[in-house]
């Protein structure tokens, strides 16, 4: 049952990775016994199974997903809201009001406004029809203050790290609320602008190098650095 | 009667110095634009063009949106100073056929099925034209797709063969393409030992054909390995930099 | 991007069919649906031709006139072919500027031509320089029930072995024209010969509902001495390389057998 790659290997589409009694995990597919890679990423060989961490890629909504939009449109039902994935979200206005939502009475653009930015989660999603959101459950909603900062939605789980090791960290070194959405677009809300500056700087780094060994530790120094140029 | 330019020398040497079986320089970049989802350029002799993805997205109208599977458009364009006499913008029926060809040589590469009701558009801009640009074209259009993280089945490399002199000649130059006895452009994926474009001008015979063609595909090979190293270099190179530095 | 009409079960009843080497009108895998040729239609033409292809109708006209030639070639004649798909043709054709498939098609039929070398150009040189003959190769396509590329290019060869040059004087710098009639310096017969993939099997002369359901289309022209001077896959899927070297050797025999339709022995 031969393997072609070193695990966690760079590959390429059309790589062959294995040969055998092996199942096709993500980002991967299967023609007769042999799995090829169908994304650029790292090749991860866990017991029978082979897939791979694409370095980029889009966002395809999950349910339960926590997410990140922007009001686009707003129309007799709710809000349009951009996700930044190739399929648009849908928030309903009875997603929104706890009381039945009345089209003459409610305004509905008194409560978001077209181009207002929201944390929501994804409620409903299958291949027939576009994504539905929520805003009703406690820390989602508008966003009012703080700054978003967008990644390739592939690098969100190294900004999470491993049990959220990565994004405690991160809260903790730079004093800064930081929400990640699954869908790229994460919000950093701090004591101040530079607390947040920080922030962001070690999002970023950590979206180039996400690929590489320890960047815990990197980001960790680099951090501190940046509080240290402060004094 | 117009003096025929000799296109290959007594010592099989070609206009610009290559053997018959030799490819023209190759330089490959990815992700070199900021706002496409995908993006790749090729210099490949004088050959410059620009490839750029945008998607899956929305369909753009709607009613062209395909119920089970996304929409691939393609848009092949020369800009008007990438050839000695001006060409005008307007889209010629030429770039209309190779437009078509090149999708057609892109499609059977993506999982289109996972994108239901969506559309990939994808553009490709030759700055400069010295023969050889559709497949040139197929081959940077295909690394702004895999740089956009589109799920594919392989990557699409393409190459041209074809007859100068009576010499059978890999990656056809201006010239070679415009005097030449024929040109045969391929594009082929090798894990699936597959062919997506092909297409042929000139005269040969069915055997010089096979000749040509099987040339192409070897040229295709040599260029699928020099994809696969464009894709990596970035990564590569961050992973050098970083992982070095701890030393 | 055609909308698929067919129906599944039309689908795998073709596909079934195909894998024991039958076709649903009862044809071999190689085989050409009747072909009926009929040549000088149109008389204001100066060469006409319609195909009939099974239910495939094609008409060709080809006008002659006198105009300047390409700066890169002075001294000799002009080819140019359009194709249009007449919306009355097809429930899919749409009245307006020709769509992708339509300019594709004219472009593989010209190629057949221009790259066969069949019409000797350089005998349509009038004034070297300043005047020759301009071809028009203008297909119309009045019913599409499939491989419009066959039908077109032999409509096209068939309308060229028909078409007249007016007689002509150049006095002064001027081109006259006088009575009577030359014809076309015809030198090569090319023919288009087309094949489709489905489920791995190779067969010419897809009808329409095996379009929709093929991978792939594959067009080879050959020239009477057996060359090939065009070719041209065309589809959304893929044909192996050795499934490319198996239908040039199917095409070639086919090219001889449709160009006996068009060109008697003399």
């Amino acid at each position: 049952m031969p393997v072609f790659f070193e695990n966690r290997e760079i590959v390429t589409p059309g790589d062959l990775l294995a040969e055998g009694g092996f199942d096709a995990g993500r980002n991967t597919y299967k023609i007769d016994s042999k799995i090829y890679a169908c994304k650029l990423g790292l090749v991860e060989y866990k017991g029978r199974t082979v897939s791979v961490v694409a370095l980029n890629t889009f966002y395809v909504p999950s349910v339960g997903d926590l997410v990140i939009g922007k009001i686009v449109e707003i129309n007799l039902h709710g809000w349009i809201v951009d996700i930044n994935s190739p399929y648009s979200a849908t928030l309903r206005a009875s997603e929104v009001f706890n009381k039945p939502y009345k089209p003459q009475k409610d305004e509905l653009s008194e409560f978001l406004s077209i181009g207002d930015l929201i944390q929501a989660k994804v409620i409903a999603y299958d291949r027939t029809r576009d994504p539905l959101l929520t805003i009703r459950e406690p820390g989602l909603g508008k966003i009012t203050h703080g700054q978003i900062v967008k990644v390739s939605p592939a690098k969100i789980p190294r900004i999470i790290g491993r049990k959220g090791s990565m994004i405690s960290m991160l809260k903790k070194e730079t004093h800064c609320n930081i929400t990640v959405g699954q869908n790229g677009l994460i919000h950093i809300y701090g004591r101040n602008p530079e607390d947040e500056r920080i922030a962001v700087l070690a999002i970023k780094k950590i979206e180039l190098e996400a690929h590489t060994s320890g960047l815990t530790d990197r980001i960790t120094e680099m951090v501190s650095k940046e509080r240290g140029s402060d004094k | 009667m117009s003096k025929k330019i000799r296109l290959v020398d007594e010592n099989g040497i070609r206009t610009d110095g290559r053997k018959p079986d030799e490819l023209r320089p190759i330089k490959l970049e990815v992700g070199i634009l900021n706002n496409a989802d995908g993006s790749a350029y090729i210099e490949q002799g004088k050959n410059k063009i620009l490839a750029a993805v945008y998607g899956p997205r929305e369909v753009h109208p709607r009613h062209l949106a395909l119920p089970d599977r996304a929409l691939l458009r393609c848009r092949y364009h020369m800009a008007p100073f990438s050839v000695q006499e001006r060409k005008s913008p307007a889209p010629s029926r030429r770039e209309v056929e190779l437009s078509k060809v090149i999708r057609e040589a892109l499609e059977p590469a993506i999982f289109l099925e996972r994108f239901p009701r969506t559309s990939i558009d994808l553009f490709i801009e030759v700055l400069q034209a010295d023969g050889g640009t559709r497949a040139a074209g197929v081959t940077v259009a295909s690394l702004a797709l895999a740089d956009a993280g589109m799920p594919m089945r392989d990557l699409v490399a393409a190459c041209a063969a074809g007859k100068a002199d009576g010499y059978i000649v890999l990656d056809l130059n201006d010239i070679e393409d415009k005097e030449g006895e024929a040109d045969v452009p391929v594009a082929y994926m090798p894990s699936l030992n597959a062919v997506g474009l092909l297409q042929m001008d000139g005269q040969l015979t069915p055997e010089e054909f096979e000749q040509a063609f099987n040339l192409a595909i070897e040229g295709c090979k040599r260029i699928y390995a020099l994809q696969k190293q464009a894709l990596k270099a970035k990564y590569l190179a961050i992973k050098e930099a970083v992982e070095e530095a701890v030393e | 991007m055609t909308s698929t009409t067919i129906s599944r079960i039309r689908q795998n009843q073709i596909a079934q069919l195909i894998a024991s080497n039958k076709r649903l009108d009862g044809r071999g895998l190689t085989d050409y649906r009747p072909i009926q040729i009929e040549t000088g239609i149109i008389e204001k033409a100066e060469g006409s031709a319609r195909v009939r292809l099974g239910k495939t109708e094609v008409m060709v006209g080809i006008k002659i006139d006198i105009g300047e030639p390409y700066s890169d070639r002075p001294n000799e004649g002009v080819l140019t072919t359009s194709a249009e798909f007449v919306p009355l043709a097809s429930p899919e054709f749409e009245a307006g500027p020709p769509g992708e498939d339509s300019v594709e098609l004219a472009r593989v039929v010209d190629r057949g031509i221009r790259e066969s070398k069949a019409i000797d150009l350089e005998k349509l040189c009038v004034i070297p320089g300043k005047k020759v003959f301009i071809v028009f190769i203008d297909i119309y396509v009045l019913n599409h029930d499939g491989n419009l590329i066959d039908a077109s290019a032999l409509a096209a060869l068939a309308a060229l072995t028909n078409t007249k040059i007016f007689k002509y004087e150049v006095k002064d710098g001027e081109v006259e024209i006088k009575p009577g009639f030359e014809e076309l310096p015809l030198v090569n017969f090319p023919v288009a010969v087309t094949l489709a993939e489905i489920d791995g099997k190779l067969i010419v002369d897809p009808w329409l509902d095996e379009e929709e359901v093929m991978n792939a289309r594959l067009t080879i022209s050959f020239d009477k001495d057996g060359r090939i001077c065009a070719m041209q896959k065309g589809g959304s899927g893929t044909l192996s390389p050795q499934q490319i070297i198996e239908a040039v050797k199917i095409a070639k025999e086919k090219s001889e057998e449709l160009r006996s339709l068009v060109v008697k022995k003399s």
